[in-house]
């Protein structure tokens, strides 16, 4: 039989301003976390995957990670895909156990954007957002890049902004059931409609927080599972799709790789979206969600926002989605922003959600999009 | 000195911004499948051929998409919010980024014709959209 990968042990820091944290403190705190919850230690890890971090200066995080905590792995990459980045890591983790490259593959994300970023980094990475010839003379920025996409959206489909509205709202009541969430203060749609605009038609809450914060997990080779201390997860299917990078070669701004990316992982989880009991999708701002729901297939063109006014993407409702409360509420912290959605979904089909837990989840679907709905990776977890 | 950034011209892209700065739009097109496309690259992404060509391009459009920053990006842009930043499609079927300029940043909307106007930013001039309306 051929050998299977599975998510043994998964962690996330603290999330939000976390004061003192660094770089490397977060990545160390989210490895020591998901390893514990594996119940492997550090020496048992044969691979490790690291992404990238905005706030301290690391051309090979990876290799400078395995450094910080004595780990000689006999694979070691970083991986950068942006949002993406945390599906990939799973995906990329996966292929090395199948493949017998590793036993137990050790992925870890962690940036302190909120309090680690000095106002001259900050600027810096802002100026270097966009096509350096073809759209950063245009004062293009990342929230005006997804609102030239909300506004083809809303153009075609009728949507409304109390669609993305409704969005805010839920994921700010998931977020204040999770107990490490960034934001957990209850909003309302009229909090929504009279925050200020930052590019239009997206307002402050329809954008992903800044926070401090890590996330960790171990990929597995199934016949491990003797050894592991929890009831591990699947990786049942994973899929990518990428269609550009820049919004301006973008070749269409209401539908993504995120179609290409799901079909394939749906493909090899031999499952269809109606089989998915919850869903972890990236959420960056609240368009990008409504545009993935549908591309992914979920909800009809148009209608997604629908779903969300109508209560269809919580708890009781067709699709719970995003039950930690997503980028815009539980927190976003770099690649580790992505990972805190595979971190989720994990914890659903483990049943240890606590409040947040959907019942009887058995089948989960993830997702990360990296870019401006440019690198898309999506994910079939699944109960072992 | 805005402190706005310019564009740095490449082996791709010179000819496109040297054609700018006589106040003319250019594209690449593939000799070998006849694709346009923007912006310029070493091959056609359509057919893989490296036999690329230029011509001129017609300086109208359309808006397909626009967004009104009111939140600059960065210090050197601060004054100009809010400020129009669009996706264009050129009337000679191909896609490029600008701001829509010369007219109050509400009254634009997607659909609207535009005229492609050179702004001189430093030297170095760059393609801009007004309305066509204002001609």
């Amino acid at each position: 039989m051929s050998q299977t990968a599975i998510i043994s042990g998964v962690h996330n820091t603290k999330v939000g301003e976390v004061p003192g944290s660094t770089c490397m403190s977060l990545h160390t705190e989210a490895a020591l976390g998901a390893l514990e919850d594996a119940g492997l230690k550090l020496s048992d890890i044969d691979g490790v995957i690291c992404a990238y971090a905005l706030s301290e200066n690391y051309p090979m995080l990876s290799s400078a990670f395995c450094e910080y905590v004595g780990a000689e792995p006999n694979f070691n990459a970083g991986l950068h895909g942006g949002g993406a980045t945390g599906a990939m890591m799973v995906m990329q983790a996966a292929a090395l156990v199948k493949s017998g490259t590793c036993r137990h593959v050790l992925c870890v994300t962690g940036d302190n954007r909120l309090t680690g970023m000095t106002r001259d980094k900050a600027v810096a990475a802002l100026t270097e957002f966009g096509h350096p010839q073809f759209e950063q003379p245009y004062g293009i920025s990342i929230p005006a890049a997804y609102a030239l996409v909300a506004q083809r959206y809303l153009h075609e489909t009728g949507a409304t902004l109390e669609h993305l509205a409704a969005l805010s709202v839920s994921h700010r009541a998931h977020a204040a059931m999770h107990p490490d969430a960034h934001m957990t203060k209850p909003i309302t749609m009229d909090d929504v409609a009279n925050a200020r605009v930052i590019s239009s038609p997206l307002r402050l809450l329809d954008c992903c927080l800044i926070s401090d914060g890590g996330a960790a997990l171990v990929v597995s080779a199934g016949d491990t599972r003797a050894d592991l201390k929890k009831r591990p997860v699947t990786v049942l299917g994973a899929g990518q799709g990428h269609t550009h990078e820049h919004i301006v070669a973008a070749p269409s701004l209401i539908d993504f790789g995120c179609r290409t990316a799901s079909a394939r992982a749906f493909a090899a989880a031999g499952v269809k979206t109606d089989d998915i009991d919850v869903a972890e999708i990236y959420d960056s701002f609240t368009i990008t969600l409504l545009i993935e729901l549908e591309s992914i297939g979920f909800f009809e063109k148009g209608t997604a926002g629908e779903a969300a006014l109508n209560g269809e993407l919580t708890h009781g409702g067709r699709l719970p989605c995003n039950t930690h409360g997503g980028l815009l509420s539980f927190g976003h912290s770099g690649a580790a922003g992505g990972m805190f959605h595979v971190v989720e979904a994990v914890r659903q089909l483990r049943g240890e959600a606590d409040t947040r837990q959907v019942a009887d989840a058995e089948l989960a679907f993830v997702h990360g999009d990296g870019g401006i709905l440019s690198a898309h990776c999506s994910l079939i977890l699944g109960r072992a | 000195m805005t402190g706005k950034p310019t564009p740095t011209p490449n082996a791709d892209t010179s000819p496109f911004w040297e054609a700018c700065n006589e106040d003319r739009l250019i594209v690449q097109t593939c000799r070998s499948c006849g694709h346009v496309q923007f912006y310029p690259r070493a091959l056609c992404v359509k057919c893989e051929s490296r036999d690329l060509n230029w011509r001129d391009a017609k300086p109208e459009g359309t808006v397909h998409s626009c967004t009104v920053v009111h939140r600059a990006p960065t210090p050197a842009f601060k004054e100009d919010a809010p400020y129009v930043l669009a996706l264009i499609d050129l009337d000679d079927g191909f896609r490029m980024m600008m701001n829509v300029i010369n007219c109050p940043p509400e009254s634009v909307a997607i659909g609207m014709p535009v005229r492609i106007v050179f702004e001189d930013r430093e030297g170095q001039k760059l393609p801009q959209a007004e309305p066509s309306a204002n001609a």
